[in-house]
């Protein structure tokens, strides 16, 4: 009995630390294997030449990723303005103005939202988004677009990373204790200005981690912002025009991916831009909740 | 939401500035649900002295401290009926002006609950609501108020820094000075020294003890000596009714069988 | 005057109502539409039959193929999720669970991993496959899924579990159990509903996940048969079908979106009404 349990022990032990490490090693094995994958073409390009030129010419041997990273930047920053204000009202009104069944419609809504596939988004974005982009939007700004443009692609992100927001900015105004509330009514508080004032400043941590999280997630969005964002090598900034932002230059691009030289090795540098650039913000937020969580 | 039929047939009794009493409470009923909390109670409380609210835990003592100045609002699932008429003003009629009225009183919790600004904005909250924006004017009610409450030599030289570096005694204190800085004439205090140790819920209670001669003060405690050495008019509570009113008199001389229990196991 | 601040109030009580009901009114309009446009294609043919000859023509046949791919490539992943998952959220909450600045840097990675977007698991996977030599196979459709979905599983099932009181590690480990059986025994029964519900997530996200299995999984007319063999999956399948000129197909597409659509919402319910069941009995 006790020589079992002793090696039963040891075994299942030794086994959750080693699956627990492997877990924690995954973000650094998947920027190793990316890099080695991309090392021929840092070699014969440089860094800086990939980085910052925007000839794209895979058949001639030119790689300049800086039109992809601007139009991932484009398409996120315009998802992001449009979606950051809903989730920030929507969730205040739950938590503080709302009935509290409002919060049990609210959880499994946010839940579906996050559930459903990306390529399903895509789908109505084609079917929704793309003809409201063309025949509304470009009419009242004067301009001629075939639908398939950043702005698409931005408000269908936007849609996509709602649910990860809000879920997030809930948990975090919930977490203001009530008696703060109060003694701000007490103090003669509106029920707007204890929000304003108290409710917001207090989980300032919480709507950081989440603004970060749902930028994030719409930067290394794929399938859905490809269907609509029309794929076009370029980057201009009028939000109508098409652009072709790094995910989509990845998925987009695999079936030839072997035919030309350096192009493979090229695609594994896009993943890998990608990975690099997710952890930085990540780690750009962090510091930033660490910083505000000091200051007060 | 509030059965103001009623109280249009009733006068509202006298608590306007020559009267004895600051807080006139009549028929007050309040449901959760279907759950009576407070059962039809009726006080008259008594201007510039401690009235304590006494009785066992969940008796109902906090649901009639928050409706007094209407925090019980925010619980939507509370429903509240009767009367309760502060400086000749049914409070409970559907008001327009929330935040005039509930600054009339002031609150101090069970916790300290600093905002999480900085100990000078904390103090300046309520008195910039009020539309005070004369920084000279500010900041001498921080510096009256700190005075007041004892704090100013404790805090003076960081008054831009963040009030979780105080002690939770001197955040209650703070607390109660943000509360005075509003210029209240009740301090509703619920049971504000339950989360402190002894040093400094002596300090709160020698504040009490102070500036009871400009304010009228409603303490809600379960502590029978806490309410023992600051009271000056008694009620006391259980399950939602109220069991006794008087004076210091009836800690000696209890004539209810509940209170008489309640202080023997309080002792 | 005085009564700005309540016409702000009012104001933006009511800007904060719009934002939150156009929320699930978006909800409402993606879905609707979704079922709309599907129900026109959908039959029985449909989900009970793999493409025949001419179907990207609008021939005969389904989708059954993508289906059965994506069912398979899910349960796949969440097997090996299991494995990795559930000891690593254990062992986070039993042996760790002292050490409340571990965990949180612990967190803090898992929550970076799953931040980490599915495409660059794809373009993981494909690195993996080129270094041992394989072909684009179920398989490695399954192992490029587990790594996408192992985060996830951690994260909700730790959400769970560090919920759990320390009051009852202390009671079990003063009663003479070691931590593995902490681990596996007390633990692992409190937040057993939690679990399912990790598990129950990780197969939905899974199952919805497109970017990671294109590179990996690939893509066949054939009912999927082993796993060294390319197995199609319902995304993809919605994707190409939707890039077809053809009208029939493109119906075909709307279909399939309904149907996994289906799944989808099935999955999440019922994960939510277990997280409900469960937190009303859990002691907090």
């Amino acid at each position: 009995m006790g020589r079992f349990r002793y090696s039963y022990n040891f075994i299942t032990g030794k086994w959750m630390l080693v699956t627990l490490a492997v877990i924690l090693c995954l973000p650094v094995i998947i920027g190793i294997s990316l890099g080695i994958r991309s090392a021929d073409l840092l070699h014969d390009n440089g860094l800086i030449d990939l980085l910052f030129s925007s000839a794209w010419a895979p058949s001639k041997g030119e790689f300049g990723f800086l039109p992809f990273i601007l139009s991932s930047l484009y398409v996120t920053i315009i998802a992001f303005v449009l979606a950051a204000p809903v989730c920030l009202l929507a969730a205040m009104y739950i938590t503080q103005f709302s009935k509290p069944r409002m919060m049990k419609i609210m959880y499994p809504v946010a839940d579906v939202m996050a559930g459903i596939p990306s390529v399903i988004y895509g789908m109505w974005g084609i079917i929704v988004i793309i003809p409201f982009v063309r025949d509304v939007l470009a009419p009242l700004f004067n301009v001629h677009t075939t639908g398939y443009s950043i702005l698409s692609g931005g408000i269908v992100l936007a849609v996509m990373c709602i649910p990860y927001m809000l879920n997030m900015l809930i948990e975090s105004f919930k977490t203001v204790p009530q008696g703060l509330r109060e003694s701000a009514l007490a103090l003669g508080a509106t029920h707007w200005q204890m929000v304003k004032h108290v409710v917001v400043r207090k989980s300032f941590p919480g709507i950081l981690s989440a603004f970060g999280l749902g930028i994030t997630k719409a930067f290394g969005e794929t399938l859905a912002v490809m269907m609509v964002v029309g794929n076009v090598v370029q980057f201009s900034l009028n939000p109508f025009d098409p652009a072709y932002p790094l995910p989509a230059l990845i998925a987009n691009n695999f079936g030839e991916m072997m035919s030309i030289p350096m192009y493979d090795s090229a695609l594994m540098f896009a993943a890998l831009i990608l990975l690099v650039v997710i952890l930085i913000i990540n780690l750009f937020f962090r510091y930033f909740i660490y910083r505000s969580k000091k200051i007060r | 939401m509030y059965n103001n039929e009623n109280v249009i047939l009733n006068q509202c009794p006298n608590t306007g500035k020559d009267s004895l009493n600051a807080i006139s409470i009549r028929d007050l009923n309040v449901f959760a649900d279907k759950t009576q909390i407070l059962k039809s109670l009726n006080i008259d409380i008594p201007k510039h002295k401690i009235t304590v609210i006494l009785g066992p835990s969940g008796c109902g003592k906090t649901t009639l401290l928050k409706s007094m100045n209407r925090l019980t609002d925010l619980y939507k699932a509370l429903e509240v009926s009767g009367q309760i008429c502060i400086h000749g003003e049914d409070i409970l009629l559907s008001h327009k002006d929330m935040s005039a009225l509930r600054q009339k009183t002031g609150l101090l919790s069970q916790k300290p609950y600093p905002l999480p600004v900085s100990l000078y904005k904390n103090i300046t909250y309520g008195p910039k609501l009020k539309g005070i924006k004369n920084k000279k004017i500010l900041d001498k009610i921080v510096t009256r108020q700190l005075k007041e409450v004892g704090l100013w030599e404790e805090v003076k030289d960081r008054l831009n820094a963040s009030p979780d570096c105080l002690s939770i005694g001197q955040q209650q204190r703070l607390c109660l000075a943000r509360g005075l800085a509003v210029k209240p004439s009740i301090i509703l205090a619920d049971e504000p020294t339950s989360a402190l140790d002894p040093t400094s819920s002596q300090i709160i209670e020698k504040q009490f003890m102070k500036i009871k001669k400009t304010y009228t003060i409603v303490l809600v405690t379960h502590v029978v000596r806490q309410a023992m050495r600051l009271a000056d008019y008694v009620v006391f509570m259980h399950n939602g009714e109220i069991i006794e009113t008087g004076g210091v008199e009836i800690f000696k001389n209890p004539k209810t069988d509940q209170m008489k229990e309640y202080l023997i196991n309080g002792n | 005057m005085r009564h700005i601040k309540y016409t702000e109030q009012a104001f933006f009580k009511f800007l904060t109502g719009f934002a939150c009901y156009s929320v699930i009114g978006i909800l409402c309009l993606i879905i609707s539409i979704i079922f709309i446009k599907g129900v026109g294609s959908l039959s029985w043919e449909m989900i009970s039959q793999a493409p025949k000859g001419g179907y990207y023509y609008g021939g005969d046949g389904g989708v059954l193929n993508a289906i059965l791919g994506s069912l398979y490539v899910a349960g796949g992943a969440v097997l090996i999720a299991i494995v990795l998952g559930a000891p690593a959220a254990l062992f986070i909450n039993s042996f760790l669970f002292r050490y409340k600045r571990l965990q949180n840097i612990i967190r803090y990675f898992l929550d970076a991993l799953w931040g980490i977007p599915s495409i660059v698991y794809g373009a993981f996977g494909f690195t993996i496959m080129l270094y041992f030599g394989m072909n684009a196979s179920l398989l490695a459709g399954i192992i490029t899924v587990a790594c996408l979905i192992t985060p996830i599983m951690i994260r909700s099932f730790d959400e769970v579990l560090s919920t759990i009181p320390t009051g009852l590690h202390e009671a079990a480990l003063s009663l003479g159990s070691t931590r593995t059986e902490l681990a596996f025994k007390v633990i692992f029964k409190q937040g057993l509903p939690g679990f399912v519900t990790a598990i129950l997530l990780a197969f939905g996200r899974g199952i919805g996940d497109a970017a990671s299995v294109l590179f990996t999984a690939g893509y066949t007319d054939q009912l999927p048969s082993g796993l060294h063999e390319p197995a199609a999956t319902l995304p993809l399948a919605i994707f190409f079908q939707l890039s077809s000129p053809i009208p029939e197909v493109r119906g075909r597409a709307y279909s399939a979106a309904a149907i996994l659509t289906c799944i989808i919402l099935a999955i999440t319910l019922i994960s939510r009404l277990l997280v409900n069941k469960y937190s009303k009995n859990n002691l907090k």
